[in-house]
């Protein structure tokens, strides 16, 4: 990856990094911690490696993404937001009432968003259903989706990569954002997933490990995925919860409060800077 | 009498008969030789999907599918659907008000030897508290082969609950079905019986019990019970004054709750429920679990009468 591109990417990440947090800050309540540590592997998502159109958000051939970690929502919005689905400013709707913004992805209510999640374990399977019909109707799309590390403690995850293996769904990339930590504190404490790597192999997986935050790791391993045929592709990405902002990072308190006052203004002071804007 | 079949019988029937004229996929978990949906698979084995043991990894990669345009019938056993699955129906089909199609076999008591486990009377009660959701209830093999095709036609999430047990065919094959329309098969002054399932044909029988007492009853087959037909409940109200539900079912919750919040609503008159009366179901015969639970021609008569006195009342 050249230094225009890699920088490039390092800019828009911090800009949807910004409106993580402005928007969580606005509605009062919300997910930074997963939000931020997921927000590279959107970036080159939306950026690089799906193909999309802002101006038609259902175009039938378009690549589909699941945000099963549903509570990522500030994450993904932001990133539709910067890739051009809907405004930017409307970010700071996030949960009023009315907004088409829900509190966790819908929809049917925002432009973009290829299903409606939040409940976990349920995200990766539709996008498993998303990955079948494309194969039974000879469509050449892709499907991606985020699922966390904590909520790789629902059975369901399990029987949908079950599932993706047994129809070898080589369509499918299932990114695990492996930030080691959950409401009630470390994964491996409240009830240790671990090891994904080898979980997934058995499970049938082509497995890559690599670091979310990397631009260039995470640009290898989506095209590893491509080549894979047979099998289902799972991407262990290595982040860190609350990245980028220096005093959520791999904090557990920041996975479910929103930022206040100066928090908001430091925060957004850390991110701007790196956006450089 | 004409032979019996089941309704799980003739709902697999409608999805190879349906498959030419509509676009739509079909997976079981691992019951296909149960819910019979097997027949489709033999028919169409690039349509159909096994998912396993898996009923809510099954119910969410059918929304996934539905998201792409195509339409699926997604089946199990009611249990497993409605109560295992409930979460997955409501968020991942719900919620996004998908074209997924359930098809829930060995509903209710008349599961028989399997007992309480398998036995599902809770499966109406908890689809009907999800916004969208078209649940429609055959009473037999033509009104079930008619319920699958309605349901392909809608735009939006149908649950459809099939039985193991072979029934009598009420109806003719030019029988018309309209989903959300409430059906009279027979006027009567004095009380109503309003009927789903395999107590359609009991209804009818009761109302022959009925006649001989001195009774006239109307009866109303409710096939849809949600969106249910307020229309043809209150006028059986207000034309009656008393009104007797059957179901096999928990009384809480299903067509007995349903067609009593209406009443109560709109033209308040006794409603007194037949169903299963909150106890979880046991082995035994399909007639022997009838009798044990009071799902009968008889009960329901006795029923009919206890509305019609607490009228006078």
């Amino acid at each position: 990856m050249n230094k225009i591109k890699l920088d490039e990417l390092k800019s828009i990440s911090s800009k949807i990094r910004i409106g993580i947090v402005e928007s969580i800050a606005a509605a009062g309540s919300g997910h930074p911690g997963g939000s931020l540590s997921c927000a590279d592997i959107l970036t080159y998502l939306y950026f690089e490696e799906m193909n999309v159109k802002p101006e038609d958000p259902k175009w039938d051939a378009r690549d589909r993404f699941v945000l099963s970690k549903g509570h990522a929502a500030p994450a993904l919005y932001s990133t539709l937001a910067n890739r051009g689905f809907f405004p930017v400013s409307d970010l700071i709707t996030l949960r009023k009432i009315d907004s088409y913004l829900q509190g966790h992805p819908d929809m049917k209510g925002t432009p973009g968003v290829d299903m409606s999640t939040g409940s976990l374990g349920l995200g990766i399977s539709a996008a498993c259903g998303m990955a079948l019909a494309g194969k039974i109707s000879g469509k050449d799309y892709r499907v991606y989706t985020v699922v966390g590390d904590g909520e790789s403690e629902e059975g369901q995850v399990w029987e949908a990569a079950m599932f993706a293996s047994h129809y070898k769904l080589d369509n499918l990339c299932v990114i695990v954002d492996l930030n080691g930590l959950q409401i009630d504190g470390p994964v491996t404490e409240v009830m240790n997933p671990m090891p994904h790597d080898k979980k997934l192999e058995g499970f049938g997986f082509n497995v890559i490990t690599i670091d979310g935050h990397d631009f260039e790791q995470i640009e290898a391993a989506f095209a590893e995925a491509r080549k894979c045929k047979g099998k289902p592709t799972a991407i262990i990405a290595k982040t860190v919860k609350g990245k980028g902002v220096s005093f959520m990072e791999d904090q557990v308190g920041w996975h479910g409060q929103a930022p206040k006052g100066e928090q908001t203004e430091q925060a957004l002071a850390e991110l701007s800077a790196n956006a450089n804007i | 009498m004409a032979e019996k079949i089941a309704t799980r019988e003739a709902y697999s029937k409608a999805l190879v008969a349906l498959a030419d004229k509509y676009d739509f996929v079909v997976l079981d978990a691992d019951l296909s030789a149960a819910t019979k949906t097997g027949a489709f698979k033999k028919a169409h084995p690039d349509r159909f999907f096994n998912c396993g043991i898996a009923e809510g990894n099954m119910m969410s990669v059918a929304a996934g599918i539905a998201t792409t345009g195509k339409s699926v019938i997604a089946s199990t056993f009611a249990m497993f659907a409605a109560g295992r699955a409930f979460e997955q129906i409501r968020n991942s089909i719900g919620y996004p008000h998908l074209n997924v199609k359930i098809g829930a076999t060995h509903a209710g008591i008349t599961v028989g030897e399997d007992g309480a486990t398998h036995q599902c009377n809770e499966d109406i009660a908890t689809m009907r508290t999800i916004p969208g959701m078209t649940i429609i209830n055959p009473a037999d093999a033509v009104e079930a082969m008619a319920a699958v095709e309605a349901a392909l036609n809608i735009d939006g999430p149908v649950y459809m609950r099939f039985g193991r047990a072979p029934v009598e065919t009420l109806f003719d094959s030019d029988y018309k079905f309209e989903v959300g329309k409430g059906v009279k098969l027979a006027d009567g002054n004095d009380v109503t019986i309003v009927a789903t399932g395999i107590t359609v044909a009991m209804a009818l029988e009761a109302r022959k019990m009925l006649e001989s007492d001195g009774i006239s009853a109307r009866v109303i087959n409710i096939h849809t019970i949600k969106p249910i037909d307020r229309e043809i409940i209150i006028d059986a109200a207000a034309s009656t004054g008393a009104i007797v539900t059957a179901e096999e079912h928990n009384i809480i919750g299903g067509l007995g709750s349903a067609v009593a919040e209406v009443v109560c609503e709109s033209k308040p008159v006794p409603v007194v429920r037949v169903g299963v009366e909150d106890k979880f179901g046991r082995s035994g015969s399909v007639s022997a679990m009838l009798e044990a639970y009071g799902i009968t021609p008889a009960n329901i008569a006795a029923k009919a009468k206890l509305a019609v006195s607490l009228k006078k009342a």
